[in-house]
């Protein structure tokens, strides 16, 4: 028998769930659709952002601080890691790149959980958005809500800088040929860094925002990098829609498989990949362009 | 002084050895032609040229500069430009936003008009997306991508390839204004009869060598080397 208001309540949590996915796995669809490479360390990504965040207020008590802090932390971790590392590993086959970027997750988990233990960090949500509210028809919790607008007003900035501007002009050139790009007198290199650093600054933020609903631990992004990866599969690797798509798609199969038994929500999750690969190989919203 | 002067140059995909000491010069204002077979090396010495695939070895002076080694945004910011064969346009851009984006770090750019001038249709199309072009459009939108950055050399390759004859006309017409404006063009073209129309001067590459350098005029008018190198 289902609970109506339970399936409402969970409907907005995979809401939730969809949106934020939505926006990490924005992250990994330009670095990899840019780049060529596919970054195991983003939800190592996201990871840090909590802690960075986490850290900050800890100093500050301040939330816009954390949220400050943990997006540029980690923007800037994903720019030396470009420079540093990935950069080294453009010209080299795909499992070197997973080899490395997946080390590199490992090692950022592991010094996380060396310097701050392994039981999960608690930041709570600011003052003002503490509490639940009364939708009328159910009541839910106001931070749950404010974390829906937050992260579709980040969604919507990242459409506006890949869309409206310059930069979002040659990186989604860039995605198409990288080659190309280059041949037409733009520094490619340049702009991978700093499309590696925005979207490693997606994930970071993510992270830090959605402490205040999922407590900060060194595993936390685990989960979420192999939710990522389901998403942008689904949405077509490298379209930033089809990663909003997805993450809408797969927040919902999450949560209300949940409901039911949260032991079946991979098992959806990945039977509606395994649908999606059998009846559009390149994804919902993907083309075959890349080569 | 030339423009562009290519010496000894030597390229490889990857243990295959492609170019072998490729020596070319071309004078400013000059229009001229690379005839020769499929796999020849024509496209490869283009490629070369723009930084995209490394030479070896070999120098190419070009406008003061030595390329060899450079990569391509930095070939294409001294003013050369390849119009590649694939054309290889943007389709998430629309046609506008190809043009757009490719004069970002020209510094003479070409306007927009004056684009649209020289290719009405580009105009008329300027909010297509890059994919729905028709493959005349899309050779119209390669080539404007290179002319907006007003290089001082372009490079097509095979530009007509593909095309009904009245676009070809269309495109020739917009070469020859080209070259009357004074840019100087180097061109790859198995249509022999169009290549020979526009170019003054010709080399002929077989098997990724320089065989024969000579005016297009002498060339038409011999009809062994035609036969020896172009099977015609």
């Amino acid at each position: 028998m289902i609970n109506w208001g339970n399936l409402i309540s969970q409907m907005f949590n995979g809401l939730v769930l969809g949106m934020l996915l939505a926006l990490i796995s924005s992250g990994l669809t330009i670095i990899y659709g840019t780049l060529g490479v596919l970054n195991l360390a983003h939800g190592a990504m996201f990871m840090l952002g909590g802690y960075a965040g986490w850290l900050a207020f800890s100093y500050t008590h301040s939330f816009i601080a954390a949220v400050v802090v943990g997006s540029l932390f980690v923007m800037i971790v994903g720019i030396v890691m470009e420079r540093v590392i990935i950069r080294s590993f453009y010209g080299r086959p795909h499992e070197d790149q997973i080899l490395v970027t997946f080390g590199i997750g490992i090692v950022f988990v592991e010094a996380v959980r060396f310097a701050f233990g392994s039981l999960s960090k608690i930041v709570p949500p600011p003052e003002m958005l503490n509490g639940i509210v009364n939708l009328g028809f159910m009541f839910y919790p106001k931070y749950r809500l404010a974390l829906l607008v937050i992260v579709a007003v980040a969604l919507l900035v990242l459409y506006i800088v890949l869309y409206r501007t310059k930069l979002g002009m040659i990186v989604r050139a860039g995605i198409e040929d990288a080659g190309m790009v280059d041949a037409l007198g733009i520094n490619v290199h340049k702009v991978f860094m700093l499309v590696f650093g925005i979207g490693a600054m997606a994930a970071g933020f993510s992270g830090i925002v959605n402490a205040p609903v999922v407590a900060v631990s060194p595993d936390v992004g685990e989960s979420i990098l192999v939710q990522t990866f389901v998403v942008v599969v689904i949405g077509g690797v490298g379209s930033f829609p089809g990663a909003i798509l997805g993450g809408l798609i797969a927040g919902e199969i999450i949560s209300i498989t949940s409901m039911f038994n949260p032991g079946y929500a991979y098992v959806m999750l990945f039977a509606a990949m395994t649908l999606v690969l059998v009846l559009r190989p390149y994804g919902l919203l993907g083309t075959a362009g890349r080569d | 002084m030339s423009l562009l002067e290519v010496k000894g140059l030597n390229s490889y995909y990857g243990d295959s050895h492609i170019l072998f000491d490729v020596a070319i010069e071309v004078q400013p204002h000059e229009v001229v032609a690379l005839l020769g077979r499929n796999g020849a090396g024509k496209s490869t010495t283009f490629k070369s040229l723009m930084g995209m695939v490394k030479p070896r070895s070999g120098s190419i002076k070009f406008d003061g500069h030595e390329l060899a080694g450079r990569a391509p945004h930095e070939i294409a910011q001294v003013g050369l430009q390849l119009v590649p064969e694939e054309r290889r346009i943007f389709g998430s851009l629309d046609v506008e936003e190809n043009i757009i984006l490719a004069g970002l770090t020209a510094r003479n750019k070409w306007s927009l008009d004056r684009i649209y001038e020289l290719f009405p249709r580009l105009g008329q199309r300027k909010r297509s997306s890059g994919t729905a072009l028709s493959g005349g459009e899309q050779q119209m939108l390669a080539i404007a991508r290179a002319l907006v950055r007003d290089p001082k050399m372009i490079l097509l390759d095979e530009p007509f390839e593909g095309l009904a004859p009245v676009i070809v006309k269309d495109l020739m017409n917009a070469c020859r204004r080209l070259a009357a404006d004074g840019l100087t063009i180097v061109l790859v073209e198995q249509n022999l009869a169009a290549t020979l129309a526009l170019a003054s001067r010709a080399y002929i590459v077989n098997n990724g060598h320089i065989v024969h350098e000579g005016r297009t005029a002498d060339i038409k008018a011999d009809p062994a080397v035609l036969h020896r190198y172009l099977g015609v």
